[in-house]
């Protein structure tokens, strides 16, 4: 089970795109994961021939959990099992595995071109018996049961899970058990969601190279590996809400946001893409949003310090523009999958991904790398009424742009006032990776690469 | 095209494009973009609907006289 975004702690397979004895090539669609805020279908990190489905359909695993086995050959069914030099695993992981006495190439990895994580590890330790040691800090004094969005409130709350009662299946500490926990002055509004602007994309990208094994997704004593969930209460929405709660909030803890906007002239943008959509049928026509996410994905390509990630306290542009859109759901909710490569694509052809990418982000079917992949994020608040929107950065990445209603409105021009078509354009920004200047700099190229939309 | 055959052919094409949207919700005076939530991309997903299953074009310049139920009704009504 790969982790699917940073907050992503256990998902659930849904279904399978292949099947036992099927060759499977590295980057072949594999499953479909079920994560609190939408399906995705995710790949195989591996090449080789499908032995056996190691979850069951409808199954809720841990991140880390191997859901099927792949054999390099069929040849090989039982596997023999993989000498050490063979198993790629970071170096924490192979100290952690040399403590608990585990072979660390006797496990099947399930991180990134099967490197073994760290979770990958503790599971076997506890497979073979042996107790993942527990850390000097270890908040509790004993291994409380609990759902993962308990422990996420809790920990935000500052409430220590072993002083709760809980009152879930088994005695688990559910999210109620540690709201009642909470003395009523620090209480939070119970919706995560209320404090959040209505633009914040949910969806969370984290670039895939970011090894499972380094991410702090929870320290051993608070479960165990690889047991089984059962999907917490409440339905997708509030689940999908309490996502986005958490990571906005997260955003607006660590990223010390900046705020800019302009108003764009769209005067010759309108009028060519006018122009343009009567010569067309409908099933091609263009909308203003491809000529606005196009623009923006060459001003991202232009000023690399808007696009890319800022992990482990540095920030690492990215060569490429996978131009996030958020996207909202029908029934509450959003989320902000990849336009890949947005900066070369034809505006035809932008507007077939914006169409596509759209339906399936709606009927709850996009790919792994389509939620993970984002560099920069777009939010397009606008379409449906509101004149600017000031969107919430999407961690990892360093900046977010909104694009507000276009309206028809009063532009002085030469002397003269005249009717325009403009729209405010928004930037959000981390200040930690650019300054103001910079980024009125980035805003005011996309204004200037729309003034020639021909060239889009 | 009638009036009913019009109304028809646009709540088959709502319920389309917006399938979450219920029949209580096709008031006639219910507005496309602000009140069934329809964005930018829904909209034209919805004309092309209305185009396949009507053979009605709706050019961009008429989008304004189409923004509510009851206006795409008299448009395809008028024009199918």
């Amino acid at each position: 089970m790969p982790s699917l975004g940073a907050d992503m702690e256990h998902g659930k397979v849904v279904e399978w795109l292949v099947k036992p004895g099927d060759y499977i090539h590295k980057g072949d669609l594999v499953a479909a994961v079920d994560t609190d805020k939408t399906v995705m279908d995710i790949e195989s990190f591996q090449e080789g021939v499908l032995a056996e489905f190691l979850v069951d359909i409808g199954d809720t695993v841990d991140v880390g959990t191997p859901i099927a086995r792949i054999t390099a050959t069929p040849a090989e069914l039982p596997p023999a099992p993989p000498a050490d030099h063979g198993a790629k695993a970071a170096p924490p992981v192979r100290h952690l595995a040399h403590t608990l006495g585990v072979d660390v190439g006797r496990i099947s990895g399930s991180g990134t071109d099967g490197e073994v994580t760290r979770a990958d590890v503790e599971r076997a330790a506890a497979a073979s018996g042996t107790r993942a040691p527990e850390p000097a800090t270890a908040p509790e004094a004993h291994r409380v049961r609990s759902s993962p969005l308990a422990r996420r409130l809790a920990a935000e709350l500052g409430v220590q899970l072993s002083a709760v009662t809980g009152t879930g299946p088994g005695g688990a500490v559910t999210e109620e058990d540690v709201l009642a926990a909470v003395p009523p002055r620090g209480r939070p509004a119970k919706e995560a969601g209320s404090e959040k602007p209505a633009a914040a994309p949910p969806s969370e990208a984290q670039p895939v190279e970011a090894p499972t094994a380094e991410a702090p997704r929870g320290t051993p004593e608070e479960e165990q590996p690889g047991r089984k969930r059962t999907t917490a209460a409440g339905g997708k929405a509030e689940s999908l809400r309490q996502a986005i709660g958490a990571l906005m909030s997260r955003s607006k803890k660590e990223i010390p946001h900046y705020y800019l906007s302009t108003t764009l002239d769209l005067a010759a943008a309108m009028a060519w893409m006018q122009a343009a959509n009567q010569q067309r049928p409908v099933s091609s026509r263009l909308v203003p949003s491809a000529l606005l996410l196009k623009a923006t994905a060459l001003a991202a390509k232009e000023e690399p310090d808007m696009n890319g990630f800022f992990t482990k306290g540095a920030f690492h542009p990215s060569s490429a523009v996978h131009l996030g859109v958020a996207v909202a759901l029908r029934h509450g909710g959003i989320v902000a999958p990849a336009v890949h490569h947005a900066d070369t694509l034809s505006l035809d052809q932008l507007m077939d991904q914006l169409r596509d990418l759209v339906g399936r982000a709606r009927a709850g079917r996009l790919q792994r790398a389509e939620m993970a992949d984002p560099t920069i994020t777009v939010t397009n608040l606008g379409d449906l009424g509101v004149e600017s929107v000031y969107g919430v950065i999407y961690p990892p990445q360093v900046a977010m742009v909104g694009f507000g209603k276009v309206l028809e409105q009063p532009w002085a021009h030469n002397g003269m006032l005249g009717i325009r078509h403009a729209a405010i354009a928004t930037l959000s920004a981390d200040h930690r990776v650019s300054d103001g200047l910079r980024g009125g700099r980035f805003l005011a190229r996309i204004d200037e690469l729309l003034q020639a939309p021909e060239m889009l | 095209m009638n009036e009913q055959d019009a109304r028809q052919a646009v709540e088959a094409a709502i319920g389309k494009v917006a399938p979450d949207v219920g029949p209580e919700d096709l008031e006639g005076s219910a507005r496309l973009r602000q009140d069934l939530e329809l964005d930018s991309l829904d909209f034209l997903r919805l004309v092309e609907v209305i185009a396949e299953g009507t053979g009605v074009d709706i050019p961009e310049a008429d989008y304004p006289a189409v923004a509510t139920v009851d206006g795409l009704v008299s448009y395809l009504a008028g024009h199918g």
